[in-house]
């Protein structure tokens, strides 16, 4: 039952071309001010000639796998980035290690460690499961490939990755 | 050599050709002010990447011609349920008269070269009917609409074929009784004549009713929004849902043909064709002028489409019955009255 609404106009109202050239108007105003506003001020920003430059930290990009000063990996392959994966995107093949000695002793690291990034979602669940800060998400946001096989991205790759705007 | 190109019958090919062509190329401009406005009017940038050669942008102007390309290259199929004949013939008829119509427009001030007169129109316009020439082909223009809806045979499409034709009726009669007004004032159906009375003044200050009505009804005839019933968009579905390729463009292209001779007939009707203080004195001045009026009018087209929402149907139809009707009447006895007892 269509509801009837008890609405009164007025006479001005009731004229409705003031109210269509108000509504002009301000159609025209945001027409102008969008003219006269240099394409860097937009809101709208033209990504391959402009690039955002102010990604916050938090932005989950590309994974990076964080190292020691001196270059050993944190990761030690205990598999928990792996199981809580919801996309299944993490495969890794550990070794066994005895190097006890060293500055950051382990036993076990990743022999190969993989993300494919055609299936991660970047929800971020592989860093809150890290035990050792190892795999972090940063604001690296430009993730391109020409093929499945170059979406794998493996240790060497993954140690590389830079953040947005420098840290 | 000038002297011997300028003849009657050589000026006659040259203005059709310029006309037809400028015509289209206002069409294809106004597809990218129309996105281009619309973007602005809407905070976005609108379409500005498409490149000459990969490098010139030049604001997008591309667009068009990457527009008109696809559309041509496109695939043409033919739905298994279409009336194949109506189906090819809806867009010409559709097309054909928007362009024709622009013929019947004087477009600048006429000017005598070694004895001879020459009008900037392409119609000459001691052809006395030039008002109904215009109207008979803009008639004409809803019937491409009504058998594209019809051939399509969805029961959709012919839902707003049915809008379309109900629509233009109604405007029609409120249009015409407008215009009616200004035939009277200037005692003529020719165009160069009504032009002429208003070298004074423009009809749009006297007949500001009458200018109101042709406006709105103006924009109800070429389907544009608020009144976009035929088309419908994305809310309700309109008569070129099957058509596709050139065909569609053919619509689309004759929409826009369509506004520009409403804004050129606006421009003759009411703001006074080709006049403008200091501008026509010249021949080329006033054709200056009378392309700067048609440039103004057109954008309005544009700009209130991204102002106003589209009415319900109902609204429409009291609009135009309503208040359009007795409004564009009461325009026709006031000029009547004015013409009988004042002037």
């Amino acid at each position: 039952m269509a509801i009837k609404k008890d609405v009164k106009l007025s006479w001005w109202d009731k004229l409705y071309l003031p109210a269509v050239i108000k509504g002009m108007f301000i159609t025209i105003s945001h027409f102008f001010k969008t003219l006269f506003t240099p394409p860097s001020k937009r809101y709208t920003i033209e990504y391959p000639d402009r690039r955002k430059e102010d990604i916050p930290e938090w932005y989950r990009g590309l994974h990076r796998l964080n190292t020691y000063e001196d270059g050993t990996l944190k990761c030690v392959a205990c598999f928990c980035c792996a199981t809580a994966c919801p996309a299944d995107a993490i495969y890794i093949e550990p070794e066994d290690l005895e190097d006890f000695d060293k500055e950051h002793p382990k036993e076990k690291a990743p022999k190969v460690f993989q993300i494919d990034l055609h299936r991660c979602i970047y929800c971020g669940f592989c860093e809150e499961a890290c035990p050792k800060d190892a795999i972090q998400l940063t604001n690296h946001y430009e993730i391109v490939h020409t093929s499945r096989e170059a979406g794998v991205f493996g240790i060497e790759e993954l140690v590389k990755t830079k953040s947005e705007g420098g840290e | 050599m000038m002297e011997s190109l300028l003849n009657p019958q050589t000026f006659m090919v040259f203005k059709v050709v310029v006309v037809f062509i400028s015509v289209l190329t206002l069409v294809a401009l106004a597809t990218w002010a129309e996105r281009r406005g619309a973007a602005f009017i809407q905070d976005r940038v609108g379409p500005n990447r498409v490149a000459f050669f990969g490098k010139i942008r030049i604001f997008g102007l591309g667009q068009p011609l990457a527009d008109g390309l696809k559309l041509f290259f496109k695939e043409d199929l033919f739905p298994l349920h279409v009336d194949r004949v109506l189906y090819v013939i809806a867009p010409i008829i559709s097309f054909i008269p928007a362009t024709m119509t622009f013929a019947a427009i004087p477009f600048g001030k006429p000017f005598v070269k070694d004895g001879v007169q020459y009008y900037l129109s392409i119609l000459p316009p001691d052809t006395n009917i030039g008002i109904l020439y215009i109207f008979a082909l803009a008639g004409m223009g809803v019937y491409g609409i009504i058998v594209g809806g019809w051939a399509s045979n969805n029961k959709w499409s012919m839902l707003g074929a049915m809008r379309a034709s109900a629509q233009v009726i109604s405007y029609e009669l409120a249009m015409t009784l407008a215009v009616v007004g200004v035939v009277l004032s200037a005692g003529s159906l020719r165009l160069d004549k009504i032009i002429e009375a208003q070298s004074g003044m423009w009809n749009v200050v006297p007949q500001f009713l009458g200018a109101i009505v042709f406006f709105v009804s103006m924009f109800a005839e070429t389907n544009r929004l608020p009144f976009d019933f035929a088309e419908g968009e994305s809310e309700i579905i309109g008569y070129h849902t099957e058509y596709m390729s050139m065909k569609f463009s053919m619509f689309f292209l004759a929409e826009y043909a369509n506004m520009v001779t409403a804004s050129g007939l606006f421009v003759v009707l009411y703001l006074g064709g080709w006049h403008f203080p200091y501008l026509d004195k010249t021949v080329a001045g006033s054709i200056i002028a009378f392309v700067i009026k048609l440039l103004v009018v057109l954008w309005s087209f544009i700009w209130i489409r991204w102002t106003l929402p589209r009415f319900r149907y109902d609204q429409l139809m009291r609009l135009g019955w309503k208040i359009m009707l007795p409004l564009s009447l009461i325009n026709l006895v006031i000029v009547a009255l004015f013409y009988a007892y004042g002037g």
